[in-house]
């Protein structure tokens, strides 16, 4: 069984000018120890599915079909009560700017503390022991000091080291980390992903990695999810992904990488921008790009094919696929 | 924390500066002191020859430089009414306007924090919709229709409370205080009740909406992430961060509150100063006046100075300068 099994996810917002579905039909495994990228333009629907996993989206946002197996579990349909006692215990997450995660007037200790004693039963002092053991992992300079310190007489950097210490606390099964590193220098950027890195090999943690660095995703995760407009319109290993893209899309953004530009002139920009989640066209969503763009692109829906270990929601994909099956029939 | 008295006490002195050049002007324009002293009988050579004595024709600045020198030493003229001390005479008021304040002080924080905390959490229940549409009208109706609305209910209908007057007091360290007997605190409900009607609805609608935007913010996300008690998120994480923009606001409101305590205090027949100045402004009492206003600039000042302490015991990110 795998660790976290998504299946058919819808979410929708519901604005006073009508439901927005943020997530369409959004569906992914995960193994024990496995390391998941999610990439994908900004808007589109990235930190909504990482939200989504812990059934914690901020209203009006709200799973509206599908399930999230973990460990067995439903979280989409979980009481409450048994969803907390998942949450920052057996899944945590990181946010993306370690300046607003922590709360300002609540010491770092007292914010470690509570989090042990919310889910283990133990004294103050253990609690304590195991805060400063964690701090220890993710290495911060003194830790004993950071205990009775507050958010803001820490950098950022330490910030985010304390944010990854709270996730590990309760030696979770997965991490969910949101662009974890786009809020930080590019120095501490390295260091902070190659902490992750290492922790989650050593304790053998799954990792969800949403971010738009392509870069960091080849080095860290083994599997990749590439999302368009709410959908994942491409998934397989990491490797193959990225070297060999099959949908117009992620092609395109491998193209948009600047190692991928000829020096000296501009970097190869996908053309227009994803269309807002209210109006998206017929078919499949990326049609109004794409250079590839056939008639039938416009009234249904690509269906997933598999290419190699991927899988592409591409019509050319399909209509190969269909070429080649037609082909053995003869 | 020196550093900071310091810098507190400068403010001060310039806030008084400022209060006793307006008081000054004040006593300087109000109507004719000498006509207040003397009767219609003496002769215009004799209130000439009055005048020159109390320096009343000496320029501007020499007055005033008199009249602050004399101020500083606590002596601020004799009320023409009472012939007594101006400054002992409020200071002996100002208990009773000191514990109305208070208890409307009380009332307000008992029932704002409770009821801003719960719409701010359940903002689509009925009750925090009735509280927000009641509050609006709240707002608009003014003190005295609430007190005679309270007076006819609980004083004349159903015969609870008294309606006016202080009631039976004691004296604690030369400290007339109404909240030591029965008879005193019951006295004390009405008014302290009108009184907070006038602050209430706003701290509701002030407690509320910075809850609300605290409870948006993505350090209370984190907490849900990090699976602790809604409890402990609302009342730990959330509930603090919402009341340093409150504490703020509301210190500089409840030393309004001083001011309001004039028609309180007038509707209730409550002996403090509010109903006092009220009078020495009908007499023309002018050093009465001056004095009241210098005593609610003080209050103006500490409670900001209080204000500031609380605020930096709350907010870590605040150092009181010196720590
Ligand atoms: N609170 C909300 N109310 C309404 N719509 C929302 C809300 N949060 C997200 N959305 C919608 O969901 C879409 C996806 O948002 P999401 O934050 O997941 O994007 P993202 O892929 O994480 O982008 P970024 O790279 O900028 O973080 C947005 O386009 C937005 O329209
Ligand atoms: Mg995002």
């Amino acid at each position: 069984m795998p660790l976290l099994e998504v299946n058919n996810l819808d979410v929708c917002f519901g604005l006073r000018s009508g439901a927005v579905k943020a997530l369409r039909d959004v569906s992914f495994t995960l193994e024990r120890g496995e390391r998941l990228g999610v990439v994908g333009e900004s808007g589109a629907g990235k930190s909504v599915l990482g939200f989504s996993i812990i059934n914690l989206l901020s209203r009006p946002g709200h799973i509206s079909s599908g399930s999230v197996h973990f460990e067995g579990k439903d979280l989409a349909s979980l009481a409450p009560g048994e969803l907390r006692s998942i949450r920052g215990n057996r899944i945590s997450m990181i946010f993306q700017d370690p300046m607003m995660t922590l709360n300002p007037v609540l010491t770092i200790g007292v914010q470690m503390i509570e989090c042990l004693l919310a889910h283990r039963r133990m004294s103050k002092a253990d609690a304590k022991r195991v805060a400063l053991k964690k701090l220890q992992q993710v290495q911060i300079p003194s830790p004993e000091k950071r205990l009775d310190q507050y958010p803001h007489e820490l950098s950022g950097g330490m910030r985010q080291r304390i944010v990854i210490a709270i996730g590990l606390l309760l030696d979770p099964d997965l991490i969910i980390a949101d662009e974890p590193t786009t809020a930080l220098d590019v120095t501490i950027q390295a260091e902070i992903m190659d902490l992750m890195l290492n922790l989650c090999e050593q304790n053998n943690v799954a990792l969800i990695l949403i971010t738009h660095d392509l870069g960091v995703v080849s080095q860290v995760t083994q599997r990749m999810l590439v999302m368009y407009a709410g959908r994942i319109i491409e998934q397989g290993p990491t490797k193959e992904v990225i070297n060999d893209a099959q949908h117009p899309y992620t092609q395109g953004l491998m193209n948009a990488l600047p190692q991928m530009a000829i020096p000296g002139q501009k970097l190869n920009q996908i053309k227009g921008s994803m269309p807002p989640l209210q109006d998206i066209p017929k078919g499949c969503s990326f049609n109004p790009r794409c250079e590839y763009v056939m008639d039938i692109c416009h009234q249904a829906l690509p269906p997933f094919t598999r290419s190699g270990n991927c899988q592409v929601a591409c019509h050319m994909m399909a209509e190969s696929a269909q070429d080649k099956l037609q082909l053995k029939e003869v | 924390m020196i550093a900071f008295f310091v810098k507190r006490f400068f403010q001060a002195v310039v806030v008084m500066f400022v209060i006793s050049l307006i008081s000054f002007s004040i006593q300087d324009n109000l109507g004719d002191p000498l006509r207040e002293l003397v009767g219609q009988a003496v002769s215009e050579e004799e209130r000439q020859a009055l005048r020159d004595e109390m320096g009343l024709n000496d320029p501007f600045l020499v007055q005033y430089v008199r009249f602050a020198k004399k101020a500083v030493q606590g002596d601020l003229g004799d009320s023409y009414f009472f012939k007594k001390p101006a400054f002992e005479v409020i200071m002996n008021k100002l208990p009773a306007t000191l514990e109305l304040v208070f208890g409307a002080t009380v009332i307000i924080i008992l029932f704002s924090v409770p009821v801003g905390v719960y719409s701010a959490i359940n903002p689509q229940s009925w009750f925090s919709k009735t509280v927000m549409g009641l509050s609006i009208i709240g707002i608009s109706i003014p003190v005295f229709l609430t007190a005679i609305g309270l007076i006819y209910l609980f004083a004349i209908e159903l015969n609870w409370l008294p309606s006016y007057g202080r009631g039976e007091t004691s004296t604690v360290m030369g400290w007339e205080t109404g909240l030591l007997t029965v008879d005193g605190l019951q006295h004390l409900i009405l008014p302290s009740c009108t009184l907070a009607s006038i602050m209430l609805p706003l701290f509701i609608r002030l407690i509320r909406s910075e809850m609300m935007e605290v409870l948006q913010s993505e350090y209370v996300k984190f907490a849900w992430a990090k699976g602790i008690s809604p409890r402990r998120i609302y009342f730990v994480h959330a509930l603090k961060n919402t009341m340093l923009p409150v504490i703020t606001v509301g210190g500089v409101q409840i030393g309004t509150m001083v001011a309001y305590t004039i028609l309180t205090e007038t509707v209730f027949q409550w002996p403090g100063m509010g109903f006092l100045f009220l009078e020495a402004v009908n007499r023309v009492d002018t050093p009465l006046i001056v004095a009241y206003l210098i005593v609610v600039g003080a209050i103006f000042v500490v409670t900001n100075t209080l204000v500031d302490l609380i605020y930096g015991l709350v907010n870590p990110t605040v150092k009181l300068a010196g720590k």
